[in-house]
């Protein structure tokens, strides 16, 4: 009695926040489990992600190799070039090859995503200013908690695989994209979008003529951040079953390799600084024209 | 009818216009509104008319209103109370799709900061407005590429706005204002981001422009000298209200109220009055056929030493000195004809005292005032040119005083010629 008076809180009943989850994850998996299930089955491994990856396995590797080295001398300088070549390279010797694609395969999925939902999301938020209030502190939750989290109902309503990776890589790395879309945004001038009105253009060409141009630098930026937080996931998405790169760390983790661990991390390493270079140098080269 | 009418309009910014608006009927002010209600009264009643093809100017101080009543005119900001009509149309009630077609069709707008697309060629800026009305890209460029001549940026339409200094840039501003072949042009400080120079070179542009074009214009500033260069009429703005509205000569020399008078004490008259304004009538003139006795006689009577000779459609031709008068008299000429000098500088009555200032210190004679048809209009003697001065900003010199002082001016000059 005495204890309960001089801590007035435990008077408190206890508030079941970690059951009425629970309830509400079983309620909306028996809503919805079954449709997420068949995509799961239709958009992972075997399905479309998985052609995908075979697509790209396909490509002999020395081809596939030179022509992403193309790709990022045509949008990056010769130096990134040059790295990507080496590091390519790198990982096949490694015998990480397989690993790379499917990993690359994760994050631009992921990415694309993220994009296709963040985008639109971000435009939404610098419109209206009752929806910036609701969407900013999601974004804030789903940045902050554990990225652990999300891993187990993933699997619930996706099963282990190559979905619930997405799914969890995606819900990590989507925020920048809003944030930094709305951000854009709200950041053009406002007598510019003053002038583009005053010459009676409708919203949709207030927005693709003027606002998302000038937004694009920044908008860039938050692609840039996606990447970078997808392939920060690739670790944990292994754990709920995404193959590549993160399933031989994990490996390497749980047998205790720490060369096989190492290896297949430089490999995520070659991969980032890659992505990173060629996505920033679009973002910079779109700056010094504009 | 005119071309804009604005009527009773009134801007509230906040959350609950309807408090303040109940406390403007009661007839409070702005800072007893905000003080009371929290709202910020933008524009507070106000009212005027401008006519097809009149420059219009606002002229206020920061937080005027000025800005908000201009973005009233195009629906950039939609007034919480009043109407505004264009072309017999009330635009206040117009909905999205007629606001949008109004913009297109009517009026285009310039910015204090040019406001230019800086991801946009200088081209593509001045074309914004058509592509808007998807006109194709060839005649939105061709009719781009004649409007930056027109602004004398010919050559630079491939460069971007970042490239061009701040007065190039504005002339995009106005380029791309003009290109769309506006009614009506609403141009909000335009120059006020310019350095003087500049300021002044584009002033006198668009007055050029303006007599070509002949366009509606609303020109907000708050530069008094602006208002009074530029404007057919200007309407005086304090605290969201109209104190004034009448000709630039009408606010100087009759300010409504002592804000207005404080306002126009320190304007340079010179640069606001007018060959017209200041001008004394020719009384005496002579023609080619008087004699010279003739001509003598009216100088000897007006106590001058030179006269103007016109034809009888009182076109100039020139002037005659007493001295040659006197000489031709003696050779016994029959008329003017020998001896009319031609090197007598002419004005418009439209060019300002500043102007003359320059002028008549190398007029050997008085100027004279001529129309188009190079009709004498009036004289004016450089003594006058500092008495209108004179007259204007001193209210205490009478008029008999006044004209003491011309008369001995024009004695002067008299004897000096």
């Amino acid at each position: 009695m005495w204890d309960k008076i001089l801590n007035p809180i435990d008077l408190i009943p206890n508030i079941p926040v970690a059951s009425a989850v629970e309830r509400a994850n079983d309620w909306l998996l028996g809503l919805i489990g079954d449709y997420t299930r068949a995509f799961s089955y239709a958009f992972g491994d075997r399905g479309f992600m998985g052609e995908v990856v075979d697509a790209l396995l396909w490509v002999p590797p020395s081809v596939l190799i030179l022509l992403i080295t193309l790709l990022a001398w045509k949008l990056s300088s010769r130096t990134v070039a040059l790295f990507t070549l080496i590091g390519l390279i790198l990982i096949y010797n490694m015998g990480y090859w397989v690993g790379a694609i499917e990993t690359i395969t994760l994050i631009l999925v992921s990415v694309a995503i993220s994009i296709a939902i963040g985008v639109p999301m971000g435009i939404l938020t610098a419109r209206s200013d009752k929806v910036h209030r609701i969407v900013w502190p999601i974004l804030d939750f789903m940045q902050t908690m554990p990225a652990f989290v999300y891993l187990i109902p993933a699997v619930f309503f996706f099963r282990i695989g190559m979905v619930s990776a997405m799914i969890a890589t995606v819900v990590f790395s989507m925020p920048p994209v809003i944030r930094l879309t709305g951000l854009g945004i709200r950041q053009v001038s406002v007598e510019v979008v003053e002038a583009a009105a005053a010459f009676g253009s409708s919203e949709w060409q207030k927005l693709t003529m003027v606002q998302m141009p000038l937004a694009k630098p920044t908008i860039m930026a938050g692609i840039n951040q996606c990447i970078m937080l997808a392939l920060s996931m690739v670790v944990i998405a292994a754990m709920i079953g995404a193959k590549g790169l993160g399933s031989s760390v994990l490996r390497g983790i749980q047998r205790l390799d720490i060369g096989g661990g190492f290896a297949s991390g430089l490999g995520v390493v070659i991969l980032a600084i890659i992505l990173d270079r060629i996505t920033q140098s679009t973002r910079q080269e779109k700056t010094a024209e504009e | 009818m005119a071309k804009i009418e604005v009527k009773n309009v009134t801007k509230v910014f906040g959350n609950h216009p309807d408090k303040a608006l109940k406390l403007v009927e009661e007839g409070y002010s702005k800072d007893e509104i905000m003080e009371k209600t929290g709202q910020a009264v933008g524009v507070l009643r106000a009212s005027f008319e401008v006519e097809e093809g009149e420059t219009f100017v606002v002229m206020g101080l920061s937080g005027s209103g000025k800005s908000t009543l201009i973005r009233c005119l195009n629906l950039l900001i939609t007034p919480t109370e009043g109407t505004v009509i264009m072309d017999g149309e009330d635009i206040t009630a117009m909905n999205d799709e007629q606001i949008k077609t109004m913009r297109k069709s009517k009026q285009s707008m310039v910015f204090q900061r040019f406001a230019l697309f800086p991801h946009r060629t200088i081209l593509d800026n001045t074309a914004f407005g058509l592509e808007i009305q998807k006109i194709d890209k060839q005649e939105r460029e061709e009719r781009a590429l004649k409007t930056l001549e027109m602004v004398g940026l010919k050559g630079w339409e491939n460069r971007y706005p970042e490239q061009l200094s701040g007065g190039m840039q504005q002339r995009v501003g106005l380029a791309r204002a003009l290109t769309v072949d506006p009614e009506i042009l609403l141009m909000d400080e335009a120059f006020s981001a310019l350095d003087p120079l500049i300021r002044r070179e584009m002033q006198d542009e668009l007055l050029d422009l303006q007599e070509k074009m002949n366009k509606t214009i609303v020109f907000i500033t708050h530069d008094l000298d602006e208002a009074l260069k530029i404007g057919d009429r200007v309407a005086l703005m304090k605290d969201g209200v109209i104190v004034q509205i009448g000709t630039p000569e009408d606010i100087l020399t009759n300010p409504a109220n002592e804000y207005v008078a404080k306002f126009v004490e320190d304007v340079d008259m010179s640069k606001v009055l007018t060959a017209e304004g200041i001008m004394n009538d020719p009384e005496v003139l002579a023609f080619p056929k008087d004699g010279p006795r003739v001509a003598l006689r009216k100088m000897r009577e007006e106590g001058i030493s030179s006269i103007f000779v016109v034809d009888r459609n009182r076109r100039l031709v020139g002037y005659v000195m007493a001295e040659d008068a006197a000489k031709a008299a003696d050779r016994g000429d029959q008329d003017l004809t020998q001896i009319i000098k031609e090197d007598v500088i002419t004005v418009k009555p439209e060019n300002t005292l500043n102007e003359l200032f320059e002028v008549s210190a190398s007029a050997p004679v008085p100027l004279v005032v001529v129309n188009e048809e190079h009709k004498i209009q009036g004289i004016i003697i450089r003594g006058t040119i500092l008495a209108g001065l004179v007259k204007q900003t001193d209210e205490l010199i009478e008029t008999k005083g006044e004209n003491d002082i011309e008369k001995e001016t024009s004695g002067d000059v008299g004897q000096n010629t």
